[in-house]
């Protein structure tokens, strides 16, 4: 399995590189060349927005997995009432784009709050609140998968709502929905890109603005193609592991 | 070991069901059932199947709830109070056909869970609680293996350790055979004699008729939603007086 996966990376960075040398004669690659120093220093410029798309995606993860877990407990409850707050709360979200929920929050809010967001946080709170809504939908899915024995067993035992679900339901449903949530976690860093709309320094923002200085654009933007790429493969690769580690301890 | 419900001064009744009954839609899966347990006594319901004896065993600790009529157990009527229902789970223990283990937690983790998150004992209290009944039910030395690393019987004398631990009155068993492959049967049979030689209160759904007559005082037969016959075990296998009650015998003792 590891084995195989192995092989497609390298077959990915082959293809990758292959796409880069083949067009040599078209493009002009000393914009991005680490061989000069002026390419170093364009290098430098665009990796220089990893760390706030990082910064920017990890803090809005932390905050959908919990509010996306806070909105899934109600869609599970007996009382309608309940279930109609999950339900208009994933429905609205998810019915609006990213793009216009970052531009909403940014320019929005500070309107309706009457205080002003700093970029970054626009940028947290446009990717959370949106991821939220798809993550309530996966905990959902996961937490109904749960076999009734299991609630049963807990019922029985008389463990209260709680204590159910923090020590029965949710290490369980959290390994059957770490696949689409690894899906989720992917989607949400590529998003991120967006919020270079409202000029948060990251990495999409780093190449447009070196694209304005060098008009070499497809140069530039094609090594923030191979930036997400490594990106995704590490975080590909993190929940993988995540899995196994959690399968060893193994299901029925 | 009959002594409790043969003495002379009544044991006090622990479990009384007063015309309880239960639907499923248009299905009247209970109608109107009553029947009273004393402390100590040993109860074994045996019916053919959806005639109801998994509901009635399942309303006494409201897993299932009652439409009608009155449940009471250790002298409280259940009702819709959660708290108080959480109360009296404590002191009924259910075992269930399919073990319903937590897989994600070891065996101890399993026992432990409802000593300390119920019964709020601290954590050397309850493991020593939980080593105490896993050498009851014969296998401490499986405390640090999951549960599918243990065969069917196993995993059902971990399920019964599990809620031995909370010490409960009385003990619940709905078909806790039924799942297990032939040559398991014994060894969860055997746990569960052994417990009853104890004294504890059980009210066990089985078709397992040796163990009937070996352990049972009272022996209940349902068809259809309704008691039939409540009898001692030996006028139930020798000379039941239903006909019905006769044509299960003589199904299920057949080969």
């Amino acid at each position: 399995m590891g084995h195989i996966i192995r092989r497609q990376r390298l077959w990915i960075l082959l293809a990758s590189s292959v796409l880069l040398a083949g067009c040599a004669s078209n493009l002009q690659w000393y914009v991005v060349s680490p061989a000069t120093e002026s390419g170093r220093a364009n290098l430098l410029f665009l990796a220089g927005g990893l760390k706030y798309t990082l910064l920017l995606s990890c803090t809005a993860i932390v905050i959908s997995v919990v509010v996306g877990l806070l909105v899934a407990l109600p869609g599970l409850s007996k009382n309608p009432l309940w279930r109609g707050v999950n339900r208009v709360y994933v429905e609205v979200v998810r019915a609006v784009p990213i793009l216009v929920l970052i531009l909403w929050v940014y320019y929005g809010l500070p309107i309706v709050m009457g205080l002003a967001v700093s970029v970054f946080w626009a940028g947290v709170i446009a990717l959370a609140l949106s991821d939220s809504a798809f993550e309530a939908e996966i905990f959902r899915a996961g937490i109904q998968s749960i076999d009734r024995g299991q609630l049963e067993a807990s019922d029985s035992l008389g463990l209260g709502y709680f204590d159910r679900m923090r020590y029965v339901v949710l290490p369980q449903a959290i390994r059957r929905v770490l696949p689409p949530l690894g899906n989720q976690l992917v989607y949400m860093l590529k998003m991120s890109s967006l919020v270079s709309v409202i000029g948060m320094e990251e990495l999409t923002r780093r190449a447009n603005e070196l694209v304005t200085s060098q008009y070499r654009p497809l140069e530039i933007y094609t090594v923030l193609i191979i930036e997400y790429l490594l990106l995704i493969l590490l975080v590909s690769a993190g929940v993988r592991w995540l899995e196994r580690r959690l399968a060893r301890r193994d299901e029925r | 070991m009959n002594i409790v419900s043969q003495s002379s001064s009544p044991a006090p009744t622990i479990i009384e069901l007063e015309k309880v009954s239960r639907f499923f839609g248009s299905f009247q899966a209970l109608n109107e059932v009553s029947l009273r347990v004393s402390a100590g006594e040993k109860m074994v319901i045996c019916g053919p199947s959806g005639s109801g004896k998994s509901t009635l065993i399942r309303c006494v600790n409201q897993l299932e709830k009652h439409d009608a009529g009155r449940v009471t157990v250790n002298g409280v009527e259940l009702g819709r109070n959660a708290k108080q229902l959480r109360a009296i789970r404590t002191d009924v223990g259910m075992v269930f056909q399919q073990f319903n283990l937590f897989p994600h937690l070891s065996v101890l983790e399993n026992l432990m869970l409802g000593p300390m998150r119920t019964r709020k004992l601290t954590k050397p209290v309850a493991m020593e609680l939980a080593m105490r009944y896993l050498h009851r039910v014969r296998i401490p030395e499986q405390a640090d293996k999951y549960p599918s690393q243990l065969s069917g019987g196993q995993q059902q004398r971990v399920a019964i350790a599990r809620s031995l631990c909370m010490e409960p009155k009385v003990m619940l068993f709905d078909e806790p055979t039924s799942a297990l492959d032939p040559e398991m049967i014994s060894e969860v049979l055997d746990v569960m004699v052994e417990l009853a030689d104890t004294g504890m209160t059980m009210m066990v759904v089985t078709h397992e008729m040796g163990f009937a007559r070996q352990v049972a005082d009272t022996m209940v037969f349902m068809d259809g939603g309704k008691i039939v016959e409540t009898s001692s075990p030996e006028q139930f296998f020798t000379r039941p007086q239903s006909e019905r009650g006769q044509l299960f015998l003589k199904q299920i003792l057949q080969h």
